[in-house]
């Protein structure tokens, strides 16, 4: 196994998609609404091809707006159905992301279905490629570094994120546990929910025009899961969450360069493998987390049957 | 915020609107430059409608054939989906397929065969599917996380894995992975007799295991820990409801692809929910509008130009499932709204009546006796509520119109027979109710006006008849609190 300055910058790459989507992600899931950014990502159809259409070429900007519009337009959506409707939220998401989709496939195949945009274009974008799209030259102590657009932009995101929930913790913190308590506290949960659904919008969107929507998709909610097992305070989680997301980057890769060989295979996608890490992660945590891992369920079930008196242990 | 929706409606519709100006207008772009572009369009004659109707093209028999089944099948199973709140299992089972297939490809490759068998990559999708199922369930259980982020986790490792497992298989020797993917993508307008058979049988299956568990089913879906202390199997039974959805999304898979899976899994159960509170009647309903879905979304496709069967499907299901929402007539938005609006007249109407009746009270000299039905002054009334002019006016006018007012030159205000003995009525039943809840319920007198408000105005006559009973009460009993002005505004 090989390592060269593109493996490095892959890694890099992964793991700023990690830290900006987990940032969110670990909202979502306290919020209980992990599978938005499946949906957005199947939603965002339409708005690719509308932007395309409007504008005639596959310039980022526009698709990207287009995408994040859309996005924000699911949750919204969302949140019509289910609240105007009484329908549970789960089924509303499900309706709104597969008549969008649906939609969005029929715009393509109405109008551009011999141009390079299908939803397999969409939803595959290459982690591999992204260090060969250079956006700028830095040169550090003698040592030219080619830094890559798609390290520009996620970089750029997981700032906004960042910067976004720490000014702003104590209303997403209060917002996620108890809308009702936060109304009364004066924190407008509503608004709250639409920023933080703008949030995974946007960071869905330039996570998957950049290095693909099953990245994004694992990287959202994988990690945080993972985090919950181990914590309960939220600070906490947030970190764990983004360190798993970061390091699931790293293994992801590791394994995508070194499994296939030996199970006698050419090579395999990092995408892929960096989903499956956060995954092993996750396994670990599930199994053996010190509070809620399953290995401590069951052995304190044995304990606090040992710890009983005699007579009560029969019963 | 109340224009904010219809804002972002125009938005959407402007920006739909540009779009298919671009697809079938005049603006330039380069692939129509570069004449690629087909613009003509024809609308299907009555000839062609009538062939499709009457389903005498062979291919088009067997899309509208086999997606009104898998409708019927999955609209079925849908709706205890959606009962146990757990629509999107369908997603992340379809998900959880892909690692199945690529690992049955490439078993099937290494064992000589040609990788491409359907029963073969079949039952690779239906036991990673499972076991993906099974993953959710089991970390559900067992773990503080819950359903959704258990899903989202399933769908998205083992959507990676399957990715990866088939970027491996694409450079095997001797066979070519191309187009696997595609499995799961779907190709509803090319299917073969195959698929019609597979899923006829599935159908079959689920209807059979649905109508055999039906009690079980409703159990599971309305009060899971009531069938646990019965001793029941729950999670065996839940399983099996399970197993009956991995059939329809693994055979549905490769016949219409993912997201018409999906969709069938939650529109048209959800859509039928709008209609009915019943059961059996909402699986009857969610079969027909899947059913209904696929063969118009199939026939559509059939007879226009360029519309994907499978898109135009789903989005036919939306539309249904928009008309439910907005019509239906159970849970419907419009039914919904006008019975909330019902209530709020006649809650008017009755703060109305008995405003007048306790000033008319007020007046009377002899306090034991009845009051007598004397005209009330419109000042004193506006007076007695925090009704503004313009409201009360409205009131009257509507009370009016129900025969209940005598006269009103706008100053003073006499009620008619009926309206008089219809204020009586009201206010004894809210006197009632107060004294019920001040002497068996232990609230304030103070505070026991606005508790009884809430109430009151949906109080059956039976109940009516039972408080009489238990206070023992026959006429209308004195107000327990002072009724002083505006006493409603504290």
């Amino acid at each position: 196994m090989n390592w060269y300055a593109y493996d490095t910058w892959i890694v890099i790459i992964g793991a700023l998609c990690a830290i900006a989507a987990a940032l969110p992600g670990t909202f979502l899931v306290l919020r209980r609404m992990s599978m938005m950014g499946d949906a957005i990502s199947h939603a965002v159809l339409p708005g690719l091809a509308v932007a395309f259409l409007v504008t005639g070429t596959r310039a980022s900007l526009a698709m990207f707006a287009g995408a994040a519009i859309v996005g924000v337009l699911t949750a919204v959506f969302t949140q019509w159905i289910s609240s105007w409707g009484k329908v549970d939220r789960g089924a509303s998401m499900g309706i709104v992301f597969t008549t969008l989709f649906a939609f969005g496939l029929l715009l393509i195949v109405q109008a551009a279905d011999h141009v390079d945009l299908d939803p397999g274009c969409v939803l595959y974008g290459a982690i591999e490629l992204t260090p060969l799209d250079v956006l700028a030259d830095i040169e550090v102590g003698g040592i030219l570094l080619e830094i890559p657009r798609a390290a520009v932009v996620l970089g750029a995101v997981a700032v906004v994120n960042l910067l976004l929930i720490v000014s702003l913790y104590k209303e997403y913190k209060i917002s996620a546990f108890d809308p009702d308590l936060a109304t009364t506290q004066g924190v407008n949960a509503g608004l709250m929910h639409y920023l933080l659904m703008t949030q995974v919008a946007v960071t869905t969107v330039a996570s998957f025009e950049a290095v693909g929507s099953i990245i994004v998709i694992a990287m959202l909610i994988v990690p945080a899961a993972t985090a919950h097992l181990l914590t309960d305070r939220l600070g906490l989680m947030l970190v764990l969450a983004t360190g798993f997301g970061a390091l699931s980057s790293f293994v992801g890769h590791v394994l995508a360069l070194w499994l296939p060989p030996l199970m006698g295979f050419a090579g395999t996608t990092t995408s892929g493998m960096m989903a499956v890490a956060t995954g092993l992660f996750f396994l670990l945590a599930w199994l053996f987390s010190p509070r809620y891992g399953v290995v401590r369920r069951i052995g304190r079930q044995r304990l606090d049957v040992a710890e009983l008196p005699e007579e009560e242990r029969l019963a | 915020m109340k224009r904010l929706p219809l804002i972002l409606t125009t938005v959407v519709l402007t920006l739909a609107g540009t779009g298919m100006a671009g697809a079938h207008g005049d603006s330039p772009s380069p692939a129509r430059s570069a004449g690629l572009y087909n613009t003509q369009f024809a609308w299907p004659s009555m000839e062609d409608i009538f062939r499709v109707a009457t389903l005498q093209d062979y291919n088009t028999r067997l899309v509208v054939l086999t997606t009104f089944i898998l409708g019927l099948a999955s609209g079925l199973i849908g709706s205890f989906l959606l009962l146990r709140k757990r629509s999107l299992m369908g997603d992340a089972l379809s998900h959880a397929c892909l690692p199945g297939i690529g690992l049955a490809f490439i078993i099937m490759v290494a064992a000589g065969e040609t990788g491409k068998y359907l029963p073969g990559l079949l039952a690779g999708a239906a036991i990673t599917g499972v076991a993906g199922v099974g993953l959710v369930m089991a970390v559900r259980n067992t773990s503080r996380i819950k359903d959704d982020t258990a899903m989202s986790l399933v769908l998205s490792v083992f959507f990676g894995g399957g990715i990866s497992i088939l970027a491996m298989a694409q450079d095997m020797p001797g066979a070519s992975a191309a187009g696997l993917e595609y499995f799961i993508y779907g190709k509803t307008a090319s299917m073969v007799m195959q698929d019609f058979w597979l899923l006829t049988g599935v159908a079959g299956l689920v209807l059979l295991g649905s109508l055999l568990l039906m009690k079980e089913f409703t159990l599971l879906c309305f009060d899971e820990g009531y069938g646990k202390s019965l001793g029941w199997p729950v999670h065996t039974l839940d399983l099996v409801m399970l197993a009956l959805v991995t059939l329809v999304t693994v055979v549905g898979l490769q016949a219409v692809g993912l997201i018409l899976i999906i969709a069938f899994l939650i529109t048209p159960a959800a859509a039928a929910r709008f209609w009915t509170e019943n059961l059996k009647k909402m699986l009857l309903l969610a079969a027909v509008i899947g059913a209904l879905s696929g063969w118009l979304g199939a026939a559509v496709s059939a007879l226009l130009p360029r519309l994907p069967a499978g898109a135009v499907i789903v989005l036919t299901a939306a539309s249904l499932f928009l008309l439910s929402m907005i019509f239906g007539s159970a849970r419907g938005v419009l039914k919904r709204a006008l019975g909330h609006a019902r209530l709020k007249r006649k809650v008017g109407r009755q703060h109305l009546l008995r405003a007048v009746y306790e000033i008319q009270e007020a007046h009377c000299e002899n306090e034991s006796q009845a009051p007598a039905n004397v005209p009330v002054p419109f000042d004193e009334l506006s007076r007695k509520r925090s009704w503004t002019l313009k409201q009360l006016r409205k009131l009257i006018q509507r009370a009016g119109r129900e025969d209940h007012i005598e006269s009103f030159d706008g100053e003073t205000l006499s009620l008619s027979e009926s309206g008089y003995g219809e204020a009586a009525r009201i206010t004894r039943n809210h006197r009632l109710w107060e004294i019920f809840l001040i002497t068996h319920a232990d609230i304030a007198a103070s505070h026991v006006d606005r508790d009884a408000d809430s109430v009151e105005h949906v109080l059956s006559p039976d109940m009516v008849r039972e408080l009489e009973q238990k206070l023992d009460m026959r006429t209308v009993p004195a107000s327990p609190h002072p009724l002083n002005q505006g006493e409603s505004l504290s």
